[in-house]
């Protein structure tokens, strides 16, 4: 069977079987990618991550059931769903639990949903969720959600490959600080308040509000253009054309369980796909998202290939004068790349 | 490339509420290194056949202590033929009794695996299974 044809046909044998070579990166699945390629490029990429028991995998069930039935007359899209969980450090072994809060998604031949490990990977997805997200765009899924591991503050990955990325919080889970730190609420799109129902919902909202007005102050002034003064006037214009390209992250409330709060969520979901169009952030964001994947790919072959022509004698030898101190680590490159210095720019 | 990875499905078809058995086969395939998906309780042959399918598994776990193995079993291994699937392998764990252990053999099931079952047997002989590996 050729997979690829497959895939392309909506064959779903075809394609499961298709990301589990995209998944281990044999040279079937290598090949395959190149050959869809100019079929990606079209889905939605949406992407959810926070703490673990934030309610992620409940979300990514609900959000996915919206776009299936769709509560206002827009018809219903095509949602595949990529659920990351960890591997163990020790054995390699996983548990992907995720499709246990996914089973409302069953039965329904316009959902797929996939689970991966993360094999080893720390920012959150595993090494080959992009690759495995390609097939899946190119087999026709419109919105392709992509839960992560649970992640604590830097797993923030899934900004670079999201279009559109959610971070899920919950009631009671760190105070203000926690809030201001750097990492993965800067990466937010749009917040997520899950569990909406528990206590201290209040001052989890508080936070994460005066957090963004923090990381936005010129919106934030203004907002508070009532002060009035001499100088607000003439600028009027200006500040509200420039304040209509900033995108500020809405906070939104959910409780998963019972369903509520998700067309908000879905509209803020558009919205923000509105606003990428529009602004023509979703070039930008595809051209940056691109050319990092092509500094990764040309970093990793170019290291492949000067590793053919290299001794391990050689390199052993290398390091143990690097053991000695005779060397130090950049001149040691020098020495094994044949060059007179290591270019400023490396 | 990456080492083959061996994906188990691990499912409880049929209404018993009990999944500590699951639960724990489920613990011990991880800690061999598999990569097992876990579905939760109360799971169709529909749901459990569309699972293995788009995480293309090389085996499934079926946990069943109601009794109506002999019909659930059956059903999930002709829904996962007709998907493609047959190739799969399927083992059966919880109470089945020994006189209906041949008949499930004779569908096409790997192995029954009762209770008190070593989970060095079961691991060995998923793996053996599915790598084509000799058992030791």
């Amino acid at each position: 069977m050729d997979l690829v044809a497959g895939v392309l046909a909506g064959d779903r044998l075809a394609l499961a079987r298709l990301i589990t070579r995209v998944e281990n990166d044999t040279p079937e699945g290598r090949e395959a990618l190149n050959r869809l390629f100019s079929h990606t490029g079209r889905a939605h990429l949406i992407g959810v991550t926070g703490s673990p028991g934030t309610g992620k995998s409940s979300l990514v069930n609900l959000i996915a059931k919206a776009y299936r039935n769709p509560v206002d007359d827009t018809p219903p899209c095509k949602v595949a769903v990529v659920a990351v969980d960890p591997s163990s450090p020790f054995t390699g072994g996983a548990l992907l639990g995720d499709r246990v809060r996914m089973r409302d998604l069953a039965g329904d031949p316009g959902v797929f949903v996939r689970s991966m490990a993360s094999r080893g990977a720390l920012g959150g997805l595993s090494h080959t969720t992009a690759a495995v997200v390609q097939v899946l765009d190119a087999a026709g899924f419109d919105k392709i959600l992509i839960e992560t591991v649970g992640a604590g503050q830097s797993e923030v990955d899934i900004a670079r490959l999201a279009h559109t990325t959610l971070v899920v919080e919950a009631p009671g889970l760190g105070d203000d600080i926690q809030a201001i730190k750097a990492g993965i609420l800067e990466i937010a799109d749009i917040l997520v308040i899950n569990k909406a129902d528990r206590p201290g919902v209040e001052n989890t909202e508080r936070a994460l509000r005066s957090n963004l007005e923090l990381a936005h102050p010129e919106r934030m002034r203004f907002g508070s253009c009532g002060r009035g003064g001499k100088d607000n006037q003439p600028k009027t214009d200006l500040l509200q054309s420039s304040a209509d390209e900033i995108w500020v992250p809405p906070i939104l409330r959910t409780i998963a369980l019972q369903g509520s709060g998700v067309t908000e969520l879905k509209a803020a979901i558009e919205r923000h796909l509105a606003y990428l169009r529009s602004s023509g952030e979703w070039q930008q964001r595809e051209h940056e998202r691109l050319q990092t994947e092509l500094n990764q790919l040309l970093q990793a072959v170019l290291v492949a290939r000067w590793r053919e022509g290299v001794s391990d004698a050689e390199l052993r030898e290398v390091v143990a004068r690097l053991q000695e101190r005779e060397l130090s680590p950049l001149k040691a490159v020098e020495q094994l790349l044949d060059l007179d210095a290591v270019p400023e720019s490396y | 490339m990456a080492e083959r990875k061996i994906r188990v499905l691990v499912a409880k078809p049929g209404l018993d509420g009990h999944d500590r058995g699951a639960k724990v086969v489920a613990r011990a395939l991880r800690d061999a290194g598999m990569e097992v998906i876990y579905t939760g309780l109360r799971q169709t042959p529909e749901m459990i056949a569309e699972a293995a399918l788009q995480e293309d598994v090389d085996a499934v776990g079926l946990s069943i202590l109601s009794g109506a193995h002999m019909a659930l079993v059956p059903r999930v291994l002709e829904l996962m033929r007709a998907n493609g699937q047959g190739d799969v392998h399927v083992f059966v764990g919880g109470i089945i009794p020994e006189s209906d252990v041949q008949s499930l053999l004779d569908m096409g099931v790997m192995a029954v695996y009762g209770p008190g079952t070593p989970s060095s047997k079961y691991i060995s002989e998923i793996r053996a299974a599915v790598l084509g590996e000799v058992v030791a």
